[in-house]
Order: structure tokens, then C-alpha cells, then sequence
């Protein structure tokens, strides 16, 4: 069923005609964000300019019941953004505002279309920076970090967006516009704030965020260390934090991580190593320098057979580039892969890396990892070949690296997010009430079900009811989810 | 549980023929190179303006593909979404993942030219355009003060479009500013020994555009490499190497210049085939692969293109041997996109930049940004060129240089029409000229 006429025509009243892509061509183009598996292609694709704009077109959705779906650059890999069929995408690729930085207060105001580099950007000749900072950061935009909550390899010292977000403006589902939260970060009440970072577009469209900036560290050590075996880098890790030390970020490289990001970016790694660590340190130079020094002794104690230490601010960036490019470049040693993200207690990581080399190894699969060791956030990366006819027994192997990691006591996503891909997984996390609880937020929020619908919450539509016999799901029974 | 990413299985499965014809078809594994991870957007020219998924090179791959699986036609919106790409590379430079985006659209683009009728007013202005900047009498006469008007209107097809096209027109005489009638049709030596003891020798290509409106750059490089101790050599009967209608997807003609410049040069006796401009130099070293499957051209090809160099290549292959004398001064290098992106080659004019004494050498912010200019683009799509032009300026500006330097005639034009004169626009090489002369930096 095609979108009534004549709610296009209201779209195009409150924004400029043009901003209102119909062309079925274009529209195909918004499909899917990074995960590309899902696919589904919107109605109309809405280019609002400003907030005012964003306000509107949702007020028009709210009036028409129109399912909305928010998109930034489209890079999340959980299909947050994949559009609903019979709806529209709301691109904020155009509010990309850097509205305000205020060195004094140390924040700065910015709109949801700015990518999280350019707010350090931004911030920088003030000597400030904007701490987040996930590996796509170079084109991930502040909004999607705010519906994702999103981490990045310096979450491990600075915490996820959630600690880094005084206040929101946001348009709720019915078209009307709230700021959450305070530009002091101290608010009396519930914390709303709270709720909507993380919600994964499910409760609002942000247009405006007061982001909290902190000052460049005065001195950071960067060391990029190369060990025998996987299982040794992370003795290396659980040492390093025992010791108590709180590194900025460690970062944890397999040989076939290396392999692809040194083909990628060339960045000084040591090809054919079975494991890579990236340890930088930030702070005071004396706290640094010593602390520094520990981290090496720790190195060297677990048998690290080379040691590089970022002597410039161009050595540091390389080693960052080939971790942050690592990802995308393993798409240059596997025509396919399947990128899985998960989280384990910090102390368990040896325990299962070598359980994840074993599920490899039973089914013949390779598996590269790319992860944020210091915060056991796993990224393994199973790859194969769908010519090869590998596609099934991957897809296998990478479940049972998820529920490894549920089995460790760990979490069915890292910062990846829940969106499309992992909603069905959700009762294995959860429980029913834990369910519910989370859908009557959300009712609270979107009583008419039409902002991005679909994500986040397990619904029998999505998480494949057979055809044929009606069989109730058992959160259908209960009254947490309808059938649509 | 699972995220495919750039999995065969996750993209559409063949549904009907493709839309593209047999001739060299964008390649199915190019296209599944493509992640469709987003790192490409931020240095997009044209995502950077629009913010538009279809104007993105993530978008254009996307679509690429949909054609090839038969499921949009190439006429409409996706013939639109491929001629807005400037064909800068900066999506080559950003991507992780290895996408060779410029094989891809340089496969797109012939197809389209081929199977694609386009609106008459733009075939024509097209038309005109070829009709005029690979031939360097008509340019030249086109060139004289005071003649590109009256010049333009003899062309029959550019009489009609007058009226029609102020806009695209305007564009094209202002980015062609009328220069000396002894510079328009003065030549360059035919061979110039080396000063001192020899340390190559190499062959120069003069170019169209270059060698009427920037023929003192030519003078300047000939100089230079002869003082560094390379003999120069540039043959008369050498035309244009079919650049700028390589990029625009005019790939017969272009395959026919291909072919004349490889006979005249493959026969000399020179180290390289040296060229003073980024654009003509990337699809220089691009004949090869152009000729691949082509028996009787494809081995002279790939010998032509093992041999082609941008000339600070040259410069930069070992230590400097003339005297620098100083030249004082804040100097901004552009990097031309097809130098930079589509070439590689960054590290080697700014090392020959640095080779002089008290020269302060400056990079742009958004150095990766495209200037707008790209090749025919500014004429055929004057807007979005213009935003661009203007953003570039401001960049340029922001770091407050006493002179800008750049390797390629179309930026020079486009980023002068929308600097002003103010600023000293030139060649690196001129910079090195001046400096080995000891005499004062030129004005232009």
C-alpha cells in the first residue's frame, strides 16, 4: 500500500518540495544503514534543514500515523536505522551546526548531523576534545552516538556518550519538542535523559545537543605490543587493570585483524604476529611516565616479542588508524564476513578467545578479533565465503560466539546496538518483565507505535513465527507485544 | 545474532538482465567490495553539499549495482546521481575496504554516454565543450583577448545554447581568462640538453589547456628538469592525451588520443614520459588498464603507462643538484585530486617545495576537498562547482598564504575565478623555477 497523496503533499508543505525525495531510485539508496543485510525501502526520504523542520515532518507523521525512521550517516551495524516499509527516513545529514563551543563551561552545543570527529574539531583550538570516540568517528554523526550510546576504544578511561551528554532537544513522537536533561548534568527527577540516550530511535528524534568536552590530556603514550599468543595479551590486559592502572584504551589485534589493516593502512604492524596490543596511557606526564613504565614491565613479563612505542603524534595516529580501519579492511582478506559484537567479563577474556579459536577451528572458519580488551568488548569477525558455500555454518559459528558470551556472564552487544539484528535475541537477556517494562517506556513515549517501530523490542513479525498455525508468542500472551 | 557485512548473500540476487551493456560493465566483484560502511561520506564533494545518500559514492555503488541487477534502468535518476560525481578519488583515498570506486566509474561513465540519450541542450553544450578544449588552435584562437565569445558563437552548436544556457556559459568564459597572443602560440624547444653531467632524459607532455593558457608552466618545468640534469624532450606532433574525455565517459575518442600519443612517444628513447598536470598524468598511467584486453594494445599501453610520471616524481627521485636561492614566504600547496587521489602522489611536490631555502610550506584545511573544478565539471555544472570553488577559497584564505601552488590547470583556473586576484596562483614548479633563476616569484 502506497503512501497517501496527500500525506506527501503535507510534507512538502512544511518542507521545501524538493527536500522530499520520491524518487524511487533515491529512496533505494536509504534501504539499509551498515548492516546490509535487512533491507527494506522507505516511502519518502525527509532532508529536513533545521529542528523546526524535523518538528514538523514528525507532527505530519504523528497526524497521519506514519512510521518514522531517524537516520544519521548510516553506519550503525545493528540495522537501527533500516527503514519501515509504508514510512519515511528522516535524514539529519543536514543539520550539521556546530552551534556554540563554550571553552569556560567546557561544552559545546552542536546539531545531530555533525560527525564526532568534527566536534574535537571544533573544540580543539580551545584545547579541548569530545572523549567518545567510536571507530567510525570520522563520519558517525553526534545523533546516532546519542542513540546508541555509543563507546569507542577510550570508553574503557571516559565512559560511553551517556557520560558525556548534558542535555538533548528532542522531538518526541507526537511532534512536540522537550529538552532533556541540563546543561549542568545535575537534574532533580527521573532521569530522562538517561532513558533516551541509548533508546536507538525508538523514543524521539534528537535536534540539538549540549555534549560535554574535556580537556586535551596533557601527555599521551601510546605503545602498540606484539605477544606469542592471544591468550598472553590478555594476561597482559587483566594485569595491566589488577595493577590498577586505567589506561585510556586498550585495543586487542588477532594476526588475521593485523593482516587486513596493515594491507589497508599500512600503519607499522607486524604482520604474521598472533596477537597485537594497543595500550595508550593519558594524563599528567609524571602519572603517565611512571604508569608507562609498569605497563611495559607487564609486556615484557608475558614474553611481548617487540615493542613500539608512538614516538610522534604521527606514529600514535597510525597505530589508531590501522585499529579504527581494521573493520572495513577485513572485507580484503574474506569476500564475506559477519561482524559480531558481544562482551565479556574483562577476566574471562583468555578463558574465551581460546574457546572462540576452538568453535573456529570444529567448524573450519576463521575468525578474526578486533576488540576493546581493556572493557571486554569483543568484535569477532567470522569470515567465509557465501561462494563457497560457507554462509550457513558461519552464520552458526557466530551465534555460538554470542552465546559464549552470554554463557560468560557477558552481554549480547557491546555498542553496537540491539536494532533490527539482535531484537529476537532479546529474551535470552531478558526476562519477560524486563520486557515489558521496556515496552511500557516506550508506550509512554510513542503511544501510537510509529517511531522506529520494530527495533530494539523482540515482535512475532520480526522474529519469524512460522507461517501457518497461529501459535502465541509467549510475550503476546502476556500482554508485552501485539501482533501487527 | 549476526551482522553480514558485504556478504554475497546479503546483497540482491540477479533478478532480471542488467541494465548495463556487455561492454565493459562495472565489475561484479568491485561491486561487492563495498561494505557499505559510510567511511567515503565526509570527503564526498557532493555528499558534503547535499547530504544526499544517491550523491554519495556508499550510494552511487549502490545503485551500480541495483543497474547491473537489472532493477532501475540507467536513464533518469541514475544517469543524474553518476554525472554529479566530480570523479575527485577522495572516496578511493578514505576507503578502507580497497573499493576501486574509479575503475568502477570510469566503467559507468561509457555506458551511460552509449546507451543514454541525453536532453538536447545538454548534448549540445557536451558537444560543444569537446568540440573545443582538446584542440589547441581552436583554444587557442578561443583564448585571444576578447575572441572566446565571438569565437564560441561560430561553433553552430554553441549559437543555439546561447540563449538557452546563460548560466553554464557564463561559466565557461569565466574560467577561461584570455591570455598574450605570444604566449598563445609560442612552442616549447624541441629537445633541451641537461645543464651539467646527465642524469636522464625524459619526454614531456605539453598538453592542450596547459600549453595555451599555462604555457609559461610548461617553460618553467623544461627549465627545471633540465637544471636538475634531465634532457627534455617534446615531440611536435603530440595532441591531447584524452583525459578530459576519458573522465566524462567519452571513451572512443578517448581511446583514439590514447593510441596517437603512445605511438609518438613509445618510440623515444627517454626514461619517462613526464607530465606537468595531475589529470592528464592519472589517465596516462590509466592507459594500460584501458587497453588491457585489447591484443594489439595492450602490451604498448602498459610499457606507455609504466613509463608516465607527474614530474615531481622526477624532481623528488633523489638530492636536488641546482642551487635554490631563497624564496620568503607562506606557501599553500592544493593537492589536485588527481594528483592526490587518483595518483598518490602527495609526498613528492611537497618535498620538492621544501627543497627551497625559507620557504614556509602550509597545507589547506579540508585537504582531501575537491576544488570543484574536475576536469569538465564546472562547465556542466556550474553550481555545486561554484559552492565548492567558494569553499576552497575560504580554506585557502583561512591560512593566509602568500602564494598558492597547485599541479593542474583546471584548479588553478577555478580555484583563481573564486580567490580573486589578490593571491599569486601558481605551479610548483614555477615556485622552483624562480628559485634556481634567484629571480622574483611570479605574479601568475
Amino acid at each position: 500500500m502506497a503512501l497517501d497523496p496527500a500525506v506527501r503533499s503535507a510534507f512538502e508543505q512544511v518542507l521545501e518540495p524538493r527536500d522530499v525525495i520520491s524518487d524511487p531510485v533515491g529512496c533505494r539508496a536509504y534501504e539499509c544503514d551498515g548492516l546490509t543485510g535487512y533491507r527494506v525501502t522507505p516511502e519518502l526520504v525527509l532532508l529536513p534543514r533545521d529542528a523546526a523542520q524535523v518538528a514538523a515532518a514528525v507532527a505530519v507523521c504523528a497526524e497521519h500515523r506514519v512510521p518514522f525512521v531517524a537516520r544519521g550517516a548510516g553506519t550503525g551495524l545493528s540495522g537501527g536505522a533500516l527503514p519501515v516499509a509504508e514510512g519515511v527516513v528522516i535524514s539529519l545529514a543536514r543539520l550539521k551546526r556546530v552551534l556554540e563551543v563554550d571553552p569556560v563551561n567546557r561544552r559545546a552545543v552542536v546539531e545531530p548531523g555533525v560527525t564526532n570527529l568534527e566536534i574535537t574539531a571544533a573544540a580543539s583550538p580551545h584545547g579541548l576534545y569530545y572523549a567518545p570516540d567510536p571507530s567510525s568517528q570520522q563520519v558517525c554523526t553526534i545523533g546516532g552516538n546519542v542513540a546508541e550510546n555509543s563507546g569507542g576504544a577510550h570508553c574503557l578511561k571516559y565512559g560511553f556518550t551517556t557520560n558525556h551528554v548534558y542535555s538533548a532537544e528532542v522531538v518526541l513522537p507526537d511532534g512536540s519538542v522537550v529538552t532533556l536533561g541540563t546543561d549542568t548534568g545535575e537534574q532533580a527527577g527521573p532521569d530522562l535523559r538517561g532513558v533516551f540516550l541509548g533508546s536507538e530511535g525508538t523514543l524521539g528524534i534528537t535536534t540539538k545537543i549540549t555534549v560535554k568536552l574535556l580537556r586535551t590530556p596533557e601527555t599521551v603514550r601510546t605503545l602498540l605490543a606484539d605477544f606469542p599468543s592471544v591468550r598472553a595479551a590478555g594476561d597482559v590486559v587483566s594485569d595491566i587493570v589488577s595493577a590498577g592502572i586505567v589506561p585510556a584504551a586498550v585495543e586487542m589485534m588477532d594476526t588475521l585483524a593485523i593482516e587486513a589493516a596493515e594491507e589497508a593502512v599500512h600503519a607499522g604492524y607486524t604482520v604474521g604476529v598472533p596477537a597485537a596490543l594497543v595500550v595508550e596511557l593519558d594524563g599528567p606526564v609524571e602519572e603517565c611516565d611512571s604508569q608507562f613504565e609498569q605497563v611495559k614491565a607487564i609486556c615484557e613479563k608475558h614474553g611481548c616479542t617487540r615493542l613500539h612505542i608512538a614516538g610522534s603524534p604521527e606514529e600514535r595516529a597510525a597505530i589508531w588508524r590501522g585499529r579504527k580501519a581494521a573493520f572495513a579492511a577485513v572485507g580484503r582478506i574474506s569476500p564475506d564476513y559477519f561482524v559480531q559484537d558481544g562482551v565479556v567479563p574483562r577476566t574471562r577474556l583468555a578463558e574465551v578467545l581460546d574457546r572462540i579459536a576452538e568453535l573456529g577451528r570444529d567448524a573450519g572458519i576463521r575468525v578474526a578479533n578486533v576488540f576493546h580488551a581493556g572493557d571486554g568488548n569483543l568484535h569477532p569477525l567470522v569470515l567465509y565465503s557465501a561462494a563457497l558455500g560457507e554462509t550457513e555454518r558461519a552464520e552458526k559459528l557466530s551465534g555460538e560466539i554470542a552465546e559464549l558470551c552470554v554463557e560468560f556472564g557477558g552481554s549480547l552487544s557491546g555498542e553496537h546496538g540491539i536494532g533490527t539484528d539482535k531484537a529476537c535475541s532479546m529474551p535470552k537477556m531478558f526476562t519477560e518483565d524486563d520486557l515489558a517494562v521496556m515496552q511500557r517506556v516506550r508506550d509512554a513515549f510513542d503511544g501510537h507505535n510509529i517511531c522506529n517501530p520494530g527495533k530494539v523490542l523482540p515482535t512475532p513479525r520480526l522474529c519469524g513465527e512460522r507461517p501457518g498455525k497461529y501459535e502465541p508468542h509467549p510475550l503476546e500472551e502476556s500482554g508485552v507485544i501485539e501482533r501487527l | 545474532m549476526t551482522t553480514p557485512a558485504g556478504s554475497a548473500e546479503s546483497k540482491l540476487p540477479q533478478t532480471a538482465p542488467s541494465s548495463f551493456d556487455d561492454h565493459h560493465p562495472p565489475e561484479r566483484e568491485l561491486l561487492d567490495d563495498c561494505v557499505h560502511c559510510g567511511f567515503c561520506l565526509p570527503t564526498c564533494p557532493t555528499y558534503q553539499l547535499w547530504g544526499e545518500e544517491m550523491d554519495s559514492p556508499r550510494g552511487r555503488i549502490y545503485l551500480m549495482d541495483l543497474a547491473s541487477k537489472g532493477e532501475i534502468t540507467l536513464e533518469g535518476s541514475f544517469q543524474e546521481h553518476m554525472d554529479a560525481c566530480l570523479g575527485c578519488m577522495a572516496c578511493v583515498t578514505a576507503c578502507p575496504s580497497g573499493v576501486q570506486y574509479d575503475k568502477l566509474l570510469e566503467s559507468v561513465r561509457p555506458q551511460i554516454e552509449r546507451n543514454v540519450e541525453r536532453d538536447r541542450s545538454d548534448q549540445l553544450f557536451r558537444d560543444a565543450i569537446f568540440a573545443l578544449f582538446p584542440y589547441k588552435r581552436r583554444l587557442r584562437a578561443a583564448a585571444l583577448p576578447g575572441a572566446l565569445y565571438q569565437k564560441l558563437r561560430t561553433v553552430p552548436a554553441i549559437r543555439k545554447l546561447a540563449e538557452k544556457l546563460p548560466g553554464r556559459l557564463a561559466a565557461m568564459e569565466s574560467l577561461l581568462p584570455p591570455v598574450s597572443v605570444r604566449e598563445a602560440f609560442a612552442r616549447l624547444p624541441v629537445f633541451t640538453p641537461a645543464v651539467g653531467s646527465r642524469r636522464g632524459r625524459v619526454a614531456l607532455l605539453s598538453g592542450c589547456v596547459q600549453d595555451v593558457f599555462f604555457h609559461r608552466v610548461n617553460e618553467a618545468t623544461v627549465r627545471v628538469l633540465a637544471a636538475e640534469g634531465y634532457d627534455v624532450l617534446v615531440p611536435r606532433d603530440q595532441q591531447c592525451c584524452g583525459a578530459l574525455e576519458l573522465h566524462a565517459g567519452r571513451e572512443a575518442p578517448a581511446l583514439e588520443r590514447a593510441k596517437r600519443e603512445i605511438g609518438v612517444f613509445e618510440t623515444l628513447d627517454v626514461d619517462s614520459i613526464v607530465t606537468n598536470v595531475a589529470g592528464c598524468g592519472s589517465s596516462m598511467k590509466e592507459y594500460g588498464h584501458l587497453f588491457a584486453d585489447d591484443p594489439a594494445w595492450a602490451d604498448r599501453a602498459a610499457a606507455f603507462s609504466a613509463r608516465v610520471r607527474d614530474v615531481h616524481e622526477v624532481l623528488a627521485d633523489g638530492e636536488p643538484r641546482a642551487e635554490r636561492h631563497p624564496v620568503r614566504g607562506r606557501v599553500a600547496y592544493h593537492d589536485a585530486c588527481h594528483l592526490g587521489h587518483a595518483q598518490k602522489v602527495r609526498a613528492q611536490p611537497r618535498a620538492v617545495l621544501r627543497s627551497i631555502p625559507d620557504l614556509e610550506l602550509v597545507d589547506l584545511p579540508e585537504t582531501e576537498l575537491c576544488c570543484g573544478s574536475a576536469g569538465i565539471y564546472n562547465m556542466i555544472a556550474p553550481e555545486a562547482a561554484g559552492e565548492l570553488g567558494a569553499r576552497k577559497a575560504a580554506n585557502v584564505r583561512s591560512v593566509n598564504p602568500d602564494v598558492i601552488v597547485t599541479a593542474n590547470p583546471g584548479c588553478l583556473l577555478q580555484i583563481g575565478k573564486h580567490l580573486g586576484a589578490d593571491i599569486p596562483l601558481l605551479h610548483p614548479v614555477q615556485l622552483l623555477d624562480a628559485s634556481i633563476r634567484g629571480v622574483a616569484v611570479p605574479r601568475t
